[in-house]
């Protein structure tokens, strides 16, 4: 099930705001196409970031891809597992396996991210 | 298996010295500072132990010599081995580097010299470009390389703004790291879903006065041939942008196509890929630069120049060169063998080969694209892309199908890249394989199709007639530990 309560975007990042700030991880679909997840690297705290800007790469033993920031913000605060533990992001992507965490928000931009249902028609669920 | 320490047995020597006279190990003047406190921590076997140990290596490897090897993107063809016996001479194999810049030493390094002179020469025939230089190492390292030298050019005329390259996303993936190794941002071009090609009304949209370059893979990592390249180039020098190509598939294109005749400012070719050197195991690699007019003053030095009075001499007083780019002269026992190879097939020799090379590539596509997706249906150059989506939805992903064709005897093809294409298999045949190797591989495709239906798990578990099975890549890749610990 692809949860309701957050917003998706066409590159896979799935982003979940909560007061003034925002959590981002990635989709069930991006882990499973990615596979077995090795290394997971945020960018810095502190780092301004606007929509569509590289906010980590992660390489799993299939390739080694980007993950874009789904609104402007800047890292607040990075998932304290996910250095020594990055198979967290392959078996529970939603939740345990979140990657970071944006302040200062441009909330404006959301409206124009997918919700769950747009999401899964675009991955075909 | 273990490694050769563990069969060390102290005191065992493969050569047994004579004793020392007796004093004379009190007249050998060596400074102490040069002696070991400890001796050397050597394994200690005899040759028999030796040869054994490293006979058993070799029978565990695959190479192009042991099979088929189809993967995608290497351009893994046969190595002929006269190009082995040549490289092998002891007038060049002999060769000390620092020869060629001693006085006078030049003099016994004309032929050595006169071989990189016309290397260069014939690269420069084959990619209609104007000037070549030998020294990158590798691939990567050719882009690297020709980055530089599109740096060095926005450099020298004040483009300070000239900051970002766009790079097609079914380009090679190396060339992002490149450009950024260099210091510029890149940027991801689309491909159009239909062609398969680089987008070129995207290209358009992002191209602007920041754009430094465009590096173009043709054919790409689909295996299609991009014909509106001189579009692009039109396009990008309209922006003073330069255009790099990259030729890791040349194989395709000898005598069809050069990339210098539609304008391309710099590119690098693989000699071992598209010109028989072997490869594999860390090289070594040759990946030579070629430029057109606009760059030469600004190539690698050392470069080889022939006198008037023919003979040729090393030449460092190139004030805009970007500089060294590798030691010495590059991989000069690799020269050697793409020059023999380009000599003994010549001018329709090398054209048949890429004739060939796709010839082979749409023989496998058009044979296997009724068991298989082929995302782009169109005809191939001396590669193609299928997708294991179908048997994905029976639990067989492209790893389990590549497991399965080592268990056939087959090495497998490139998997899971390009990324454009999901569950990707991406194969190469080269023109070196007959009609026969090729009907076998179809054969053990078919059938792996086949069991992927009626028996999936059986190929979740491949491969099963290999000494491992499957290493964890999970931990390869996290736990890396190459240190050895003696055991005692």
């Amino acid at each position: 099930m692809t949860p309701n309560d957050r917003k998706y975007t066409k590159t896979h990042e799935w982003i979940m705001v909560d007061g003034d700030t925002a959590t981002v991880g990635i989709s069930d679909h991006a882990q499973e196409a990615l596979g077995d997840i090795t290394f997971v690297d945020p960018a810095a705290v502190g780092k301004e970031l606007k929509q569509g800007e590289e906010c980590a790469v992660i390489e799993s033993v299939k390739a080694a891809s980007e993950i874009y920031a789904p609104i402007d913000g800047k890292v607040a605060e990075i998932n304290p597992e996910i250095d020594s533990t990055p198979e967290l992001v392959n078996h529970d992507p939603y939740a345990q396996g979140w990657i970071l965490k944006l302040s200062n928000i441009n909330q404006s931009q959301l409206d124009a991210l997918l919700d769950a249902a747009a999401y899964d028609a675009l991955t075909g669920k | 298996m273990k490694i050769i320490f563990d069969k060390s047995v102290q005191g065992r020597r493969g050569v047994t010295l004579p004793q020392l006279e007796p004093g004379v190990e009190a007249q050998l003047k060596i400074d102490g500072r040069y002696l070991r406190a400890q001796p050397a921590e050597l394994p200690e076997l005899s040759e028999l132990d030796v040869m054994r140990h490293f006979t058993a290596l070799s029978n565990r490897n695959f190479g192009v010599d042991s099979g088929f090897y189809p993967l995608g993107s290497c351009t893994m063809k046969y190595n002929p081995k006269i190009c082995e016996k040549v490289a092998a001479l002891d007038g060049f194999a002999g060769l000390h580097p620092f020869l060629p810049q001693l006085p006078q030493g030049g003099e016994l390094t004309q032929g050595a010299l006169e071989v990189i002179y016309e290397l260069e020469a014939l690269l420069c025939e084959i990619s209609g470009m104007a000037a070549c230089t030998l020294q990158p190492l590798a691939g990567a390292h050719g882009e690297l390389c020709g980055m530089s030298l599109i740096a060095a050019y926005h450099r020298d005329r004040g483009n300070t703004e000239k900051k970002e390259i766009l790079i097609p996303d079914e380009a090679h993936g190396t060339n992002p790291a490149s450009a950024v190794g260099v210091g510029f941002a890149t940027k991801p071009v689309p491909t159009d879903p239909v062609t398969g090609r680089l987008d070129i009304e995207a290209l358009r949209g992002m191209i602007n006065d920041r754009t430094a370059g465009i590096m173009l893979t043709n054919p790409n990592t689909l295996g299609i041939f991009n014909s509106e390249i001189d579009q692009v180039v039109e396009l990008a020098h309209s922006h003073d942008a330069l255009v790099y190509y990259d030729g890791a598939n040349l194989n395709a294109v000898l005598g069809a196509f050069r990339p210098g005749d539609a304008g391309i400012d710099v590119m690098h070719i693989n000699l071992h890929k598209t010109f028989a050197t072997p490869h594999g195991c860390g090289g070594p690699g040759s990946g030579p630069v070629c430029v057109r007019e606009n760059l030469v003053e600004y190539l690698p030095v050392s470069r080889v120049v022939k006198k008037q009075d023919n003979t040729f001499a090393l030449d460092y007083e190139q004030p805009k060169s970007i500089g060294y780019t590798a030691p010495f002269y590059g991989s000069f026992l690799v020269y050697l063998k793409a020059y023999v190879y380009i000599l003994s097939l010549g001018r329709q020799g090398l054209i048949e080969a890429s004739q060939h090379a796709v010839l082979n590539a749409n023989y496998l596509m058009n044979m296997l694209k009724s068991d298989y997706d082929l995302p782009y249906d169109r005809r191939c150059m001396h590669e193609f892309v299928l997708s294991a989506s179908r048997q994905a939805k029976q639990g067989v992903h492209a790893m389990d199908i590549a497991k399965a064709l080592i268990d056939r005897g087959f090495h497998p093809p490139t998997v899971y890249f390009p990324l454009i294409v999901k569950e990707a298999i991406m194969i190469e045949p080269t023109e070196t394989e007959s009609k026969e190797t090729l009907d076998t591989f179809i054969q053990a495709m078919k059938e792996i199709a086949a069991v992927a239906n009626s028996d999936p798990q059986s190929l979740n578990a491949a491969p099963v007639n290999t000494r491992i099975s499957r290493p964890d890549e999970v931990q390869a890749a996290r736990g890396m530990d190459f240190n050895y610990c003696p055991q005692d």
